[in-house]
């Protein structure tokens, strides 16, 4: 144990809770609490209720929910195949070309959101790639935003993979996508559901280039929420993001008990 | 063991077959070089295997015999020269068609299948059907003593364990051509030495199988291989058989790297032609030594000699006999080794275990016979003899 004293152990608490409260804690606490106020003019919220709540599950916010998801989960399915592929691809390169496109790949964390919206609107607008005003600009945007998470975390599952076992696999007469399918792929899986968890989570939270993009019949909650705030309706766009929170949540613990044997190794 | 021939439907090896050229392919290495960069991983590597022979590379870390068995596994390819199974050249041939079994030092067990899915992976991979596949697993674990264990996942089961699996699923394609890679490395030393015998029983019962065995074990090399071949900085030394290497090196690496011999540079006195053996001398001691194909007298040579045939007892009537000063007595449960120096020349000594051993700075009388010496060239001799302590 790295702290095997008692005092230490109970000043390293100590020290989480004062460092972790007000930095990762309180912005939750606060809009938790926010949804369900019914005022706010004090230290602490009063004439609690139920109402925004209610509201938010009433309201266009179900569509919205579902809108996000939906995002939510192709980009991230999408972002998964991208981003895995573009990993087996540089790694097999194995020169200095691999470096080169390794850091494309990366570059979009790089950029602010709004300019990769702004980026795409300009690119998509026009014939004969007219994509302006559907949902499916709204996917690519979430797809450039998250397929770098997905890269980057497939790359490090696959840097830990020891070559040996494929090369077992080749020797023992498996071709390459037979090897990649029955032996890489599956020992990849801990990485793989990371990298899913990682996308759907940003995918559910991004706003800054969906707000460029978005078409009037696909907002998502993240969209909604910004609409609502700017208002002014500040306890219900704290509703819609509890909402937010606990389904990013579910599917996030879901996701993560998908474990395979590979996990044993 | 059954032969394919009589299973209808059973691959003869792996997918494409193409390396199954013969029935009894050997190995055949033609002045292979793989570099990468300015680094020279096995440089002008030329070597025969025979069919069904057990071959073994035998040399330190470094000194490329993994490097020359992946040219055989089709994972490296070489910068000039070419390898050949059987009479095919398979130098740019893709590893998976091969039809090579391989057994690596980390076993690599695919951790999410179980014992029957890995053994039978060669045999999906090939093609073969349902019907096919399950009585060849369960031969196959038979044949290594874990049918038991065929639902088992690899985590569930102990290093040695995994390894015997790992064999049986490189034999389960019958390859003509089983490759070894530091195969008991992993294992402890009862476990090696019970999957030492397990290899050598393999390979009784499978005599057609060629075999190359990487190690830089020379127990292991000694009791499992027909032949070795000794290597060195990325180069192959020198090649024979097992007794032959040991009783007569070729070269003072072979020497010390093969029964860590003791070498010693000595002047050569006289030669008996007669009786193949000379005289010759080193420090204030003068010695009758093997001397096969004859020596000059006045000439420089390395005497080369066995821990173990330096004996504190005479061997024999008219063993040689020297003197010289115990530095370091070590125990070392089944023998007392013991440092010991002449007119600063060090010897090791292998002695049975000794009731009362001698102290450090005691003078004592060695003896060896004279067929248990051997003199290799003198320009080797640099390398004193306590390179490869053991």
């Amino acid at each position: 144990m790295l702290l095997p004293s008692r005092p230490s152990r109970v000043a390293a608490w100590v020290l989480f809770f004062v460092l972790f409260v007000p930095v990762f804690g309180l912005p939750i606490v606060v809009v938790g609490a926010a949804s369900v106020a019914g005022q706010w003019n004090d230290v602490l919220p009063s004439h609690l209720t139920l109402r925004h709540l209610h509201d938010a599950f009433v309201s266009n916010a179900g569509i919205e929910l579902l809108t996000s998801l939906a995002t939510g989960i192709i980009a991230s399915v999408v972002a998964l195949v991208i981003g895995t592929w573009a990993a087996l691809a540089v790694r097999a390169l194995r020169r200095r070309g691999a470096k080169v496109i390794g850091t494309l790949f990366v570059l979009p964390i790089a950029v602010p959101s709004v300019s990769v919206g702004l980026g795409l609107l300009v690119a998509f607008s026009r014939p004969p790639f007219l994509l302006n005003g559907t949902s499916v600009i709204v996917v690519i945007a979430h797809v450039v935003l998250v397929t770098a998470f997905a890269f980057s975390s497939v790359s490090a599952g696959l840097a830990r993979l020891p070559a040996h076992f494929e090369q077992v696999a080749a020797s023992l007469g498996g071709r390459p996508a037979y090897v990649l399918f029955r032996v890489t792929l599956p020992l990849l899986t801990p990485s793989l559901v990371a990298a899913a968890g990682l996308c759907f989570a940003l995918s559910m939270g991004e706003l800054g280039a969906t707000i460029m993009v978005y078409p009037p019949g696909w907002v998502t909650l993240p969209v909604g929420i910004f609409a609502l705030t700017d208002r002014g309706a500040v306890f219900d766009g704290a509703a819609l993001t509890v909402l937010l929170l606990v389904l990013t949540l579910v599917v996030l613990v879901a996701v993560s008990r998908i474990r395979t044997r590979a996990s044993y190794r | 063991m059954a032969d394919a021939a009589v299973m209808p439907g059973f691959p003869r090896a792996a997918a494409g077959a193409k390396a199954a050229v013969r029935a009894r392919p050997g190995i055949r290495f033609d002045r292979v070089t793989v570099a990468y960069r300015s680094t020279v991983a096995l440089a002008d590597f030329s070597l025969d295997v025979e069919p069904g022979e057990v071959m073994a590379l035998l040399g330190p870390s470094g000194s490329g015999k993994t490097t020359a068995l992946r040219t055989v596994a089709g994972f490296v390819t070489p910068t000039s020269g070419r390898v050949f199974l059987g009479d095919t050249d398979v130098t740019s041939m893709p590893a998976h068609q091969r039809g090579i079994g391989m057994v690596v030092q980390q076993y690599a067990l695919f951790p999410h299948m179980r014992v029957e899915q890995n053994v039978a992976f060669g045999l999906r991979a090939a093609g073969a059907s349902r019907a096919t596949i399950a009585p060849r697993v369960t031969e196959c674990l038979t044949m290594v003593g874990m049918a038991a264990y065929a639902r088992r996942y690899p985590h569930e089961l102990s290093g040695g364990q995994q390894q015997r699996v790992a064999i049986a699923r490189a034999l389960a394609i019958r390859p003509r051509v089983l490759l070894l890679d530091e195969p008991l490395s992993a294992l402890d030393a009862q476990l090696r030495s019970g999957m030492l015998n397990e290899i050598a029983r393999l390979h009784r019962e499978l005599p057609d199988v060629t075999i190359l065995y990487v190690t830089h074990d020379q127990v292991e090399a000694l009791t499992l291989a027909d032949r070795i071949a000794v290597m060195n900085d990325s180069r192959l030394v020198d090649v024979g058989t097992a007794q032959s290497l040991y009783q007569q090196p070729p070269s003072d690496f072979t020497a010390t790297f093969v029964g860590n011999a003791n070498l010693v540079p000595v002047t050569v006195e006289a030669f008996d032609a007669a009786r193949q053996e000379a005289r010759v001398r080193f420090a204030a001691c003068s010695v009758v030594v093997r001397a096969n194909g004859g020596v000059t007298p006045g000439e420089r040579r390395t005497l080369c000699v066995r821990p173990h045939a330096l004996a504190l007892e005479p061997p024999a009537a008219g063993a040689n006999a020297i003197e010289a000063r115990v530095v370091e007595v070590q125990w070392r449960g089944s023998a007392h080794r013991l440092y010991l120096e002449i007119d600063g020349i060090e010897l090791r000594a292998d002695s049975k275990p000794l009731r009362e051993p001698p102290h450090r700075g005691e003078r004592l009388i060695v003896h060896f016979a004279a067929h248990d010496a051997t003199l290799l060239a003198a320009a080797q001799a640099d390398r004193g003899s306590a390179d490869h302590r053991g």
